[in-house]
């Protein structure tokens, strides 16, 4: 069971402000249904610019309906700019604390604030959008947003991320990357961390090329097709010619866009050598439900 | 408050016949069964006995049972234990919606470059037979495949599975967890090679479970250090615990016709009520093959943990497949696997009962169900829009 504060228990039981506010001078919705949790604020302005009113409706947890809920109180007396300046951590402290895997309820909260000024702001013509590259596909969590909660929240591990905007919490195939963002963002202060992807650059005996192209398989590669409901397994490695097979991949996997032999090569050739590249087993390849090309 | 306990799939309150059982085994009789004087050697008989009583239940033998530290220790210790007799031998049948203690084990053996194939299941969480008769072939070392499904009490075919497996000369598991004391077996005319169970599924205590391994089944140990279990299974014996689980069984031996009957009744009338009752609430799983205790209900646009904490405070224990409740950030793999639409799959909700549930609890239940799925639909922004 989770350990939340009276204070968010209060707003759980008793939330403020539930509903939508019709004619808004600004509306900010996100998360979806599939993510797990969503949601919508609504808010209008007095003539000397300070927010009179906010109402949110939210589908969640305990946590994600308790953060809405002082969120609206939050910002209720304050103007636009003043608003504008409320973080994920003020949100969070104001209830006193939240668990750690629950830290994304108050991103999210942030995350709809800011999205109903931006909706305010453009004259209630723009909606909230994925800006940039989409990092975690599971979740639609760009890489700026996973920099931003890393230089607001001073995170330096994978682990920490997910929590906070739950970016690699699905399949887990995005992991690398965030450990990326993470060394962009945070430079010499985490070096020391990030030994836990495989060593490269070093000359490898068979035995080690082997193990490395097995263990970046299980950790680096595997997750992400498994999440979409297919498989990999390693048939052989012929000097730089490393042999997999494709399976159970299904028709609407999202990553068919990609071609799933150059996901693998790419990923092999980042954690073992620059020298690998990868063919299908003859085998799997005859079977029609395969990635290839 | 009285607290109501619908959650009897997670853990169960321990017969008060079984904990004057064990008692005494703490402070007074508290030997060692492996010792040369009278004082520990009695606690032999007292295991024996307990063996038998396990037995009784499975309808097997008592040499054929190996006491475990539980589900999780029986899981683990037939899975691997069957694929080191079998070095040879390199693929592994399971299925998408076992429980983590076989899932995770096999993931991992996957890791280690074995074959792992997880046959899928409609979407009333039903196998096709067909499939997994397709998978197996030569290079095939096990086939484990659960009872009943923990999550849904969905139960398959496992009499017809065991046999289908071992036509093709391939050793079959099965994690009988949830079934043991709700359905009722005869190992010695079935075909499974090796069932795991668990003491505190079924009234007994925590910490304790057992392996049945059909004479002649080739497994290797997994606990290495000591002669105990006739060296497949090393420690000093949990003798309290292996005590209560032998009384826990010989109690579901006598009490499962009349429990399940009665505990179906109720489960179905809480069931039946809260679908009706609630617009848009759906019944997750095969509704003819499942445990008689076992109800899981999705209710469409609104999410778990939010009415698990709103049942919490009226004293109602019950347990939920959403994400936010397990800590991971996905729903249940189980309701995934079976296609449950995320609508439904983070608003779902575990209601599972034992014999020591009431009417009474039942209708207290059904009372304060439908006001809490209201109050949550008016926050969601999904129902407005509809």
């Amino acid at each position: 069971m989770w350990e939340y504060t009276e204070k968010l228990k209060e707003h759980f039981f008793n939330p403020r402000n539930v509903g939508e506010i019709e004619d808004p001078d600004g509306v900010g919705e996100v998360g979806s249904l599939a993510c797990g949790d969503a949601l919508k604020l609504t808010f209008r302005l007095d003539e000397t610019g300070r927010i009179t009113d906010a109402k949110f409706k939210t589908f969640g947890c305990a946590s994600a309906i308790a953060t809405s809920s002082v969120l609206t109180e939050m910002i209720k007396g304050k103007t636009i700019d003043e608003a504008a300046k409320v973080t994920n951590k003020d949100i969070a402290d104001y209830l006193g604390g939240l668990p750690e895997q629950k830290m994304h309820c108050s991103v999210m909260g942030r995350e709809a604030l800011e999205a109903a000024i931006e909706n305010y702001r453009t004259g209630g013509r723009k909606k909230h959008e994925l800006e940039g590259k989409v990092v975690c596909t599971c979740f639609g969590v760009t890489e700026k947003e996973i920099a931003r909660v890393i230089t607001e929240n001073n995170l330096i591990t994978v682990e920490e991320v997910t929590n906070y905007c739950k970016a690699g919490g699905g399949c887990g195939g995005c992991k690398g990357e965030i450990e990326k963002i993470i060394e962009k963002v945070q430079g010499e202060k985490i070096k020391e961390k990030l030994k836990a992807a495989p060593a490269k650059g070093r000359k490898l005996k068979n035995i080690q090329k082997i193990q490395l192209i097995q263990q970046t398989i299980n950790e680096q590669i595997r997750p992400a097709l498994r999440a979409h409901g297919g498989n990999i397994e390693l048939i052989d490695v012929e000097g730089n010619k490393v042999i997999v097979a494709f399976r159970g991949m299904c028709a609407q996997c999202r990553l068919t866009e990609f071609t799933m032999k150059d996901v693998v090569e790419a990923r092999l050739k980042e954690f073992v050598c620059d020298e690998l590249f990868v063919e299908e087993d003859s085998d799997s390849t005859q079977q029609p439900h395969n990635h290839r090309g | 408050m009285k607290t109501i306990y619908f959650d009897n799939n997670a853990t169960t309150k321990v017969a008060e016949e079984v904990l004057e059982e064990m008692r005494p085994l703490f402070c007074e009789l508290y030997g060692n069964p492996s010792s040369m004087h009278t004082f520990g050697g009695q606690m032999s008989r007292k295991i024996r006995q307990a063996r038998e009583q396990v037995a009784g239940l499975l309808g097997c033998e008592a040499s054929e049972i190996i006491f475990t530290s539980g589900g999780t220790e029986s899981d683990n210790t037939a899975i691997k234990g069957t694929l080191a007799a079998v070095p040879d031998k390199r693929k592994i049948i399971t299925t998408r919606v076992e429980h983590p203690a076989v899932l995770t084990v096999c993931r991992e053996l996957e890791n280690n470059g074995y074959i792992v194939v997880e046959l899928a299941v409609d979407k009333e969480g039903q196998l096709d037979l067909a499939e997994l008769e397709n998978e197996i072939d030569d290079d095939t070392a096990l086939v484990t495949i659960m009872y009943a499904n923990n999550e849904t009490g969905v139960i398959f075919p496992i009499e017809k599975i065991a046999e289908l497996v071992s036509s093709k000369g391939v050793v079959f598991h099965t994690d009988a967890v949830q079934a043991i004391g709700k359905i009722a077996l005869n190992l010695s005319k079935s075909h499974i090679d090796l069932l795991s169970l668990s003491a505190h599924k079924v009234q007994g205590p925590k910490g304790v479970g057992a392996l049945y391994v059909r004479k002649g089944t080739r497994l290797s140990p997994f606990m290495l250090g000591g002669h105990q279990e006739g060296g497949r299974r090393a420690g000093t014996e949990n003798v309290p615990g292996i005590v209560g689980l032998g009384k826990a069984c010989e109690l579901a031996a006598k009490n499962m016709e009349e429990d399940n009957r009665r505990v179906k009744y109720l489960r179905d009338k809480l069931e039946n009520a809260i679908l009706q009752k609630c617009p848009d609430s759906i019944l997750n799983g095969d509704k003819e093959n499942r445990l008689p205790n076992t109800s899981n209900i999705s209710f469409e646009y609104i999410e778990g943990e939010a009415i698990l904490l709103m049942l919490d405070k009226y004293g109602i224990c019950a347990s939920s497949g959403s994400a936010c409740t397990s800590g991971s950030l996905e729903p249940s793999h189980v309701l995934r696997a079976m296609g449950v639409p995320f609508t439904a799959a983070h608003g779902s909700i575990r209601f599972s009962l034992s014999r020591y549930n009431t009417e009474e609890e039942v209708d207290y239940t059904i009372e304060k169900i439908p006001p809490i799925i209201n109050r949550l639909r008016e926050l969601s922004p999904f129902v407005a829009n509809k």
